[in-house]
Parts: structure tokens; C-alpha cells; sequence
């Protein structure tokens, strides 16, 4: 669906794409209350980048930050080549959706747009063009002469991305743009704005707690969790190769496995409870002995039938098994006393295993990551 | 509201509905007994001559002596003044406190109030002590060498406003604060981050989104302040008589109920101009304080849409004025892009927001010091120190039967005007009846209409009824006052109460009556106590009534402490004040207590 937009996004961040926004060593702390710990990455031309993380981490703050709403306590930030650590907001150049879309009640469609350009001292005529050119882009000409409250929340959403773009910031910041919004809106919302941000190679900060949201629309995420950053990568990085046991639960679901690890190297054998023997992959410096998780997907971990054989392999009773819909979910004891759940699409040809049943399971070395068990010193 | 939109909103009439809404009825027939009937009857009384023929002869005399007309005149230009005043000082408070952390506004919220709370009496008198020839501000102007000889604070137009604008600044920063409160703090933050600067941001944005709260101050102070007479009366001249001051001493001294009427008609009708005026000008739906209902050009008056492109214009100049200053400022301090900002204009706006606050709340307590003199007079700073004024007050039968009369009407006003208002207020909530707002402007009218107006009508209807001087008048007229704070309290309470409680604990078996007592009513309970709170303050703080229908060995503790302030002030008053003080504060730190516990639990 999104695939030609981000495919299109993608070719424009290069590594030598200009650097439009640098975070460094931003924190910020309340009183006594550390709402930012500490958060450096670079937001590169054209890119989009989603903060992700449950409420509280630390997420809206840094965008406020970036904003000028928010003075942090240290570190610095750069936009676009120019030091604007406390720069006030109207001097910064960024544009801000907020997540109530915070269009002014009392002006007009097309004065809540011609507000920035005004602002800018920009002569009437001009004004007048820009608002026809931006309304056209969100495909909304027609409202021009309605009040905010006049308009359904995709119209406004539509118009406070327009009151953005209409003075071309070098970045555009998102807070939660979509969570007033119900499911099915959002969904449509998402593929707009992504494209809205391909065609007019717009850069993004984009902020949510809602994962498949962060997934389908950024070009990387930056998963926080409170007040740090977790992991900050594409939406495949975070989701096959997490860094952390926090990055691995809070995307999609997961079975974790406590052991230590036997052998190092690329491919590592962990040891798990009651002498489940495990092989993964890893991508971080682990030394044997080191207490270690090993993750699997549900929706990697086959049954077994007669004869078939993986690199993993283990055997169980089936606790329960819920069909709900295009696939099943089924829930193994193993022998070794763990409870490893398996997801499956559902054969109509083939009856569900049901509770009680012996089954043998297995996934491949490439599904299983090793994972340091502690987290990272804070 | 037009009669139209009333009827609109009816929802069918049937016949149990009429039955089911029976407890609104005991209000209705208190309100149309004691407060239309007479105040209709003194109106219609200024229409008839003694021989009970139409005539206009006490408008005629009213219009040409030149008199009464310049008191109605003098009466606007203090009331605009007013009105203006309290607005400018106002604002910023308002400000500060919607634009606070909620602690810092509750607690300011208290301080802004305090003057509201404190009796009117007793302020007035406080500021007699403060501006005097010899009193606190003089003496310190004085010993400090700003002045040389004292300055003429009292007794003057400068006086009135003083004490005018202390006393109606609280309602109008409450009514402009419940708007600001629902502007969208993210606005003003949208507004800087597309490129505006805190000046245009704050007047094109955030004071533009005020001005129904402006709007709606504007009209509850000037209403308000057209009645007044205790502030003139004391702190005023000759040259600053009010239209009150008149109805009173025609009244009391001429004892000319039909050309007291035609004065009252005119009171009313510069009252009901106003509202007029101002519903064409503005719209009435500004008064409920949406701030979405103004924004729309369409709904509102049709001068103000005339006024409006005037108005963009003039706001939009001072958005750039502001800045402009700003930037001015800037080149003196560049902004730094690696050092914080400081909050400059939030420094500012606490000291300015700060003075006024100490304005509101610091006046009444001079009351405290001089009431220990040892002198025989009233003066600051106070002679010695001795209880000798406290001892004249609790050794004087006048003073004491005063004082016990003013509790027991205080609470008896508080017991009736809070079962009459409940009662009425869970009908007007929770049931559809026929001309429903028809029948809470009839309710809430008292809070609006001339104080003095009712008095009048009040003391005619006792004459006929001999109820003149007993408690049960005074009760009767303070709950008229005091039952609109009940319903609107009430009202408010069981708007967020969650009626499905009830029909779960019908389900449980409990009759309505049951449900009533054991579920609703300890839930609304905070309510309650704040409308029992408002209806004691306000019988106990009333002159108005208490002016006419007592005197003498009948007299309330205000009526008492109005004739000593008239004849001869000296510091028992004093003593007085600062035990009705020790004893509203101690009462309503109670009920907030009693409040919170009752939310709480």
C-alpha cells in the first residue's frame, strides 16, 4: 500500500542528504523529574522519523523541544545548520501539527493559512496564491471560506498540514496527528500524509504510541522509553534485529526465553530453563555465562509435522488453541515447563490441534535473536 | 431569551410530567408571591395616582427635575467607569490565573474571591480608614515625603471608584475566567511556532478568544454596579449621588411609594437597555461564555459584524505594536540561541497580577488593627492597644441582639433557599418540563435585577401584610436574593452526577425516596453545602433588604453597623468588622473543608 511512497521517500535520503535537524545530548528534567534523559540522532533531508514509545517516555517532550515550546535542560539542537538549542519557536524554522490540530476557532479555513504568511509580512496577492496552492495540494479548495469547527477531523487534519506547508518550514513536526481520528480514517490518513511527504519531499518528526502506525509510515523509528532511547532504526531493524528485551515486547508480540549463553559468536546457543537448548542469532557482544533472552515471533514458530525437522526444535502440549479469523493462535507447554505461543494462518482443510495434543514445534536459527538480559546502564 | 426558542425547546406536554415535576412548585409559587407580584405591583403602582387613575405624572416629574436626571446620568458615568476599571485591572489577574498550574490558580482563585467574601460593610469601612484625610494612605504618602499635605481620596469621585472597582473586580476576573479557561492552550503555542511572535500570538489569538469573557464581565459588573448605593453613600459626595441613593431617601424620608416605582422603572429600564443593547451588539450566547459561539461572525449581533472588521484591524495593529516593542527590547538584549530565554512578560505579568491581587484581598484587614485602639477615634496607626471596643460591642444589648437576629435569619435563609432550590434544581436537571427556560430566567432573575428595586417592592408588600420588622420578612426576602446561588450550584453539581447510580440502586430494590437519600444526596452533598454557604453569606452580608423591613430594636447586624457609619463612626465598628471577618473566614475555610471531604468521599 505505502510501499511506492516510501519507496520513492527513500531514494531522496542519502547519506550525503544535508542534515536539516541534529539532536545532541537533549535532556530535559522538571523540577526534580527527568522527563528527557538524554536523545542524540540526525533527521536527514526528506526523511520521516516516528518517536514511538508509550506515554511517558520522554517522546512529546523532545518534539516540544525541537519545537522551541520546551527550553531542555542541556545539549543542543541544530536546524537545519544553525544552533537553535534556545532559539524562540517563531524564530526556528519548523511547523508543528499539533495533536488537536490546534486551528485557530475564530479565523476562517483561509485565514487559519494565511496566518503564517502574514506573520512573514507577505504582500495579499502572494498570500492569496499560496493558500489556493497548498488547499489544492490537501485537496480541500472548497473550504476555504468555513470555520474549523465546520470541517470533519480528516478535513482538519488535512488543513493543519496545509498551514504547515504552506510556508515551506524545514521541518514539519507531528504530535499524534492521528489519535483523534477513528481507525478506519487513520488508516486512509497514514497513506495521505505519507504521500504528501514522497511527492513534496517533506521532512518529518512525526511522534505516536501507536506501533503499526510508527511501522507503516517511517523511513526509521526511534523507539523511546523513559526519557531514553531504546533503539533508533528502520521499522524491519527494530522489528527482526531488536537491541533490547524492551524493543522486542513493545513491537508486536513475542516469546521470551530466560537462559545464559553457552557459545558466543554469530550464531549463538543459549541455554533456557530445564536445559532448553536454543540457537539464535545475535548482533551484540555477549560473553558465556552472560544472562541472555532469547526472542522468537509467534508467527515463526512452526508445528512440526511427521518428519519435518528445524533448527530449534522442542515438544509440548498444547494448552489452548483460539482461532480468531485468518489465523490461529495456539499455545504450547513444552516439556521443559515453558509456555511458547505459536501463531499460524488458519487451513480450512486442516483441523485445529486441540488442548491436550502432543505436538513438536521448531524455528529456524535466522527467526531467533539473542539478547543481553539486563538493560543497558542508564 | 425570545419566546420562540423557549417554546421550541418544550418538549410535548403531558399530563404526569406536570405531576412528576411538583417539587419545582413550592419555588415557583415562593418567587411569584414575594418577588413578581411586588415588584409588579410597584411598578404599576408608579402608573396610577392615589385616586387609582392612569397617570404619568411621576414619570413627568422624574424627567423634569433636572436632578433625577443627572443622578441617572452620574449613575452611568460611574457605572461605565466602573465597568472599564474593573476590566483593565481585572484582566491580567484572569489571566494569570487561567494561564497558572491548577494548585496556584486554586489557591490565587481564594485571594481573588476574598473581597467577594468579605461583607460588603466591612470593606467599604476598611477603605474609610485607608483613604481618609488622615488615614493609612495619607499618613504613608506623608511620612514619606511623596506628599505634602494629604490628598482628597474620599468623599469624591476617586472614592467611589475605589471602592467600586474593589468590590465588582472579582466578578468580572471570575467571568472572564471562565472563558479563558476553555481557550486551547495549544493555540497560542500553534501560533509562535507558524511565525508569530508573543505580541501577535497573544492579541490576535489569546484576546481575541477572551472577549466573550470581556463581553460577558462588561454586562454582570455594569448591571451590577447601576444598583449600588453603600460605596457612594460612604465613600462618595454629593456630587456622586446614585439613583439607589435616591429611591432610598424618597422611600424613607418622603415615604412616596408611586414616585419610588417610576424611579425604580427607570433603574430597570437603563438595566434592560443594556441587556438590549447588548444582545444586539454581541449576542446573548456570549454570556454563556463558549468561546466558539463568538468566534462565528454569523451567530452574533449585527453591529458587531459592522464593528468586527474595525475590531481584526485594531487588534492585528496591536499585535504588531507589542512586537514591535519586543523587538525593540531585543536589540537592547539579543536573544541567545545557546542561552536560555527568561520568561520576561510572565515576570511582568506576576508583579502586575500580583498588585492587583494585593488590591483585592489587603484593604479589609487595616480593619483588624485599628479595632484595638485605645483612642476614642478611628485612626492608623492605632493608639495603644486595649479590647475596650470589643468589650463596648459585647456589652451593648443593641449590638448583641443585632448580631444574634443576623444569625438566625442567616440560617434560616440558608435552610429554606437550600431545600427551595434543590428541590427545584433536580426537577430543572433531570426531568423535561414545559417553559424550562422560561422558568430558570424567572429563578435566576433576582441575581440580575436591582437589589434596591426588590427591597422597595419588598417593604410595600410588608406594609400591607405586616411583616415589616419580623424575621420571617427578612428571611422571606433574603432567600429571594440567595435561591439563585442555591439552584445554579445545585444545578451544576447534578449536571456531572451519573443518574444511572440511581436507576441501579431502583434496580437494588430502593424506592425513589430511598434512592434519593441514601445515593443521590450524599453524592451532591459538596453541592449542597455550597449553596447553604452562598445563601448564609448572602442573608448575613444584606443591607438592602434589612434597610427597609428593619430599623430600630429590630435592626440586623449590617443595618446596625450601616447607622453608625452614617451617624457616628468610631471603633466599635472596627471591632465589629474584624469579628465578622475572623468569623466568614473561619466559616468558609469550614465549608471548603467540608467541601473537599464531601468530593472526596
Amino acid at each position: 500500500m505505502a510501499a511506492p511512497a516510501s519507496g520513492a521517500a527513500r531514494e531522496a535520503i542519502t547519506p550525503d542528504a544535508p542534515v536539516k535537524l541534529s539532536i545532541r545530548n537533549v535532556g530535559k528534567t522538571y523540577g526534580g523529574i527527568t522527563a528527557l534523559e538524554s536523545a542524540s540522532f540526525d533527521l536527514r533531508q526528506g526523511e520521516f522519523l516516528t518517536l514511538l514509545g508509550p506515554s511517558g517516555s520522554g517522546k512529546t517532550t523532545l518534539l516540544m523541544i525541537v519545537a522551541g515550546l520546551v527550553q531542555p535542560t542541556r545539549g543542543e539542537v541544530w536546524i537545519d545548520g544553525k544552533l537553535a538549542t534556545y532559539t524562540m519557536p517563531d524564530k526556528r524554522d519548523v511547523g508543528v501539527v499539533f495533536q488537536n490540530y490546534a486551528l485557530f476557532p475564530h479565523l476562517t479555513i483561509r485565514e487559519n493559512i494565511a496566518f503564517p504568511l502574514r506573520m512573514r509580512r507577505m504582500p495579499e496577492t502572494r498570500i492569496a496564491q499560496e493558500v489556493a496552492r497548498v488547499l489544492d495540494i490537501v485537496q480541500l479548495p472548497h473550504v476555504a471560506a468555513r470555520l474549523p469547527r465546520e470541517l470533519s477531523g480528516g478535513q482538519q487534519q488535512r488543513i493543519a498540514l496545509a498551514r504547515c506547508m504552506v510556508y515551506g518550514p524545514s521541518i514539519i513536526l507531528m504530535d499524534e496527528p492521528l489519535g483523534a481520528l477513528d481507525r478506519k480514517l487513520r488508516d486512509r490518513m497514514q497513506l495521505e500524509i505519507k504521500e504528501l511527504h514522497a511527492r513534496h519531499a517533506i521532512t518529518v518528526l512525526y511522534v505516536t504510541h501507536d506501533q503499526e502506525e510508527a511501522m507503516a509510515m517511517s523511513d526509521r523509528v526511534c523507539l523511546m522509553n523513559q526519557g531514553q532511547i531504546e533503539q533508533i532504526g528502520t521499522p524491519r531493524e527494530l522489528y527482526f534485529k531488536p537491541s533490547t528485551p524492551f524493543v522486542a515486547d513493545f513491537l508486536g508480540e513475542s516469546n521470551m526465553l530466560d537462559g545464559t549463553l553457552e557459545k558466543a559468536g554469530d550464531v549463538a546457543l543459549m541455554r533456557g530453563p530445564h536445559g532448553l537448548a536454543v540457537r539464535a542469532r545475535t548482533h551484540q557482544v555477549i560473553a558465556p555465562g552472560d544472562a541472555v533472552k532469547a526472542v522468537v515471533r509467534p508467527e515463526s514458530v512452526r508445528l512440526l509435522r511427521e518428519g519435518e525437522t528445524a533448527d530449534n526444535e522442542a515438544a509440548g502440549d498444547v494448552t489452548e488453541a483460539v482461532f480468531v479469523g485468518g489465523v490461529s493462535r495456539i499455545f504450547i507447554t513444552l516439556t521443559q515447563g515453558v509456555v511458547i505461543s505459536a501463531k499460524q494462518l488458519t487451513d480450512a482443510a486442516v483441523p485445529q490441534p486441540r488442548p491436550g495434543e502432543r505436538v513438536r514445534i521448531g524455528w529456524n536459527i535466522d527467526h531467533g535473536v539473542v539478547l543481553k538480559a539486563s538493560e543497558p546502564a542508564r | 431569551m425570545s419566546m420562540a426558542m423557549v417554546e421550541a425547546s418544550a418538549p410535548p406536554l403531558s399530563q404526569a410530567g406536570w405531576i412528576r415535576a411538583w417539587p419545582i412548585y413550592p419555588l415557583l409559587l415562593f418567587v411569584l408571591a414575594f418577588f413578581v407580584y411586588p415588584v409588579a405591583q410597584i411598578l404599576w403602582l408608579s402608573l396610577i395616582d392615589p385616586d387609582g387613575h392612569f397617570t404619568l405624572a411621576n414619570y413627568v416629574h422624574a424627567a423634569t427635575t433636572p436632578v433625577y436626571l443627572q443622578t441617572l446620568g452620574i449613575t452611568f458615568q460611574i457605572a461605565v467607569w466602573t465597568t472599564l476599571l474593573a476590566i483593565l485591572a481585572g484582566y491580567p489577574v484572569a489571566y494569570l490565573l487561567a494561564t497558572s498550574r491548577v494548585r496556584t490558580r486554586e489557591a490565587l482563585t481564594l485571594l481573588v474571591l476574598m473581597p467577594f467574601w468579605t461583607s460588603f460593610l466591612v470593606r467599604t469601612f476598611a477603605w474609610m480608614i485607608l483613604l481618609g484625610r488622615n488615614g493609612v494612605v495619607n499618613h504613608l504618602l506623608v511620612s514619606l515625603g511623596i506628599v505634602d499635605a494629604p490628598l482628597s481620596l474620599i468623599f469624591n469621585f476617586t472614592g467611589v471608584m475605589i471602592g467600586m472597582v474593589h468590590s465588582m473586580m472579582p466578578l468580572a476576573v471570575m467571568a472572564m475566567l471562565s472563558v479563558m479557561e476553555r481557550i486551547d492552550g495549544n493555540l497560542v503555542k500553534a501560533a509562535r511556532t507558524l511565525g508569530a511572535r508573543g505580541g501577535n500570538a497573544f492579541w490576535r489569538i489569546y484576546f481575541r478568544l477572551s472577549m466573550p469573557g470581556i463581553a460577558a464581565a462588561g454586562l454582570l459588573v455594569f448591571i451590577t454596579a447601576l444598583g449600588f448605593f453603600i460605596v457612594p453613600s460612604l465613600l462618595g459626595g454629593r456630587q456622586q449621588t446614585m439613583i439607589s441613593q435616591v429611591i432610598i431617601s424618597v422611600v424613607q424620608e418622603l415615604l412616596n411609594w408611586r414616585f419610588a416605582g417610576a424611579l425604580s422603572v427607570m433603574l430597570l429600564a437603563a438595566s434592560a437597555l443594556v441587556f438590549y443593547l447588548y444582545d444586539r451588539l454581541l449576542g446573548m450566547s456570549t454570556l454563556s461564555g463558549s468561546a466558539d459561539d463568538v468566534a462565528d461572525g454569523r451567530k452574533s449581533g449585527v453591529l458587531a459584524r459592522a464593528g468586527s472588521a474595525a475590531g481584526e484591524r485594531l487588534i492585528a495593529a496591536l499585535g504588531w505594536m507589542t512586537d514591535r516593542a519586543g523587538a525593540l527590547l531585543e536589540t537592547v538584549m539579543p536573544p541567545r540561541a545557546d542561552r536560555p530565554r527568561r520568561a520576561w512578560s510572565r515576570l511582568v505579568l506576576g508583579i502586575v497580577a500580583g498588585l492587583i491581587i494585593a488590591f483585592l484581598c489587603l484593604p479589609s484587614l487595616f480593619v483588624i488593627p485599628v479595632s484595638f485602639t485605645d483612642g476614642s477615634f478611628i485612626e492608623f496607626p492605632p493608639k495603644g492597644f486595649s479590647l475596650r471596643w470589643y468589650e463596648t460591642y459585647f456589652t451593648s444589648p443593641g449590638w448583641v441582639a443585632a448580631t444574634t437576629r443576623s444569625f438566625v435569619v442567616a440560617l434560616l435563609t440558608g435552610f429554606v433557599a437550600t431545600v427551595l432550590g434543590t428541590a427545584a434544581a433536580i426537577v430543572l436537571v433531570r426531568q423535561r418540563i414545559m417553559f424550562r427556560m422560561a422558568i430558570i430566567t424567572l429563578v435566576l432573575a433576582p441575581l440580575v435585577l436591582p437589589r434596591i428595586i426588590i427591597a422597595v417592592a419588598l417593604f410595600y408588600l410588608y406594609a400591607q401584610l405586616n411583616l415589616v420588622g419580623t424575621v420571617a420578612g427578612l428571611v422571606i426576602g433574603h432567600t429571594i436574593l440567595a435561591v439563585p446561588y442555591v439552584v445554579i450550584t445545585v444545578m451544576a453539581v447534578l449536571k456531572t452526577y451519573d443518574e444511572r447510580l440511581d436507576h441501579a440502586a431502583w434496580t437494588l430494590g430502593a424506592s425513589k425516596w430511598q434512592a434519593l437519600r441514601r445515593i443521590t444526596l450524599p453524592q451532591i452533598k459538596g453541592g449542597l453545602i455550597a449553596g447553604f454557604l452562598f445563601a448564609f453569606i448572602t442573608s448575613f452580608d444584606d443591607l438592602t433588604i434589612a434597610l427597609f423591613v428593619t430599623g430600630g430594636s429590630t435592626s440586623t447586624l449590617p443595618r446596625q453597623m450601616w447607622n453608625d457609619l452614617l451617624l457616628q463612626v468610631n471603633p466599635t465598628l472596627a471591632a465589629v468588622s474584624t469579628l465578622i471577618l475572623v468569623f466568614v473566614t473561619a466559616f468558609i475555610v469550614l465549608a471548603e473543608i467540608l467541601r473537599r471531604r464531601a468530593v472526596a468521599g
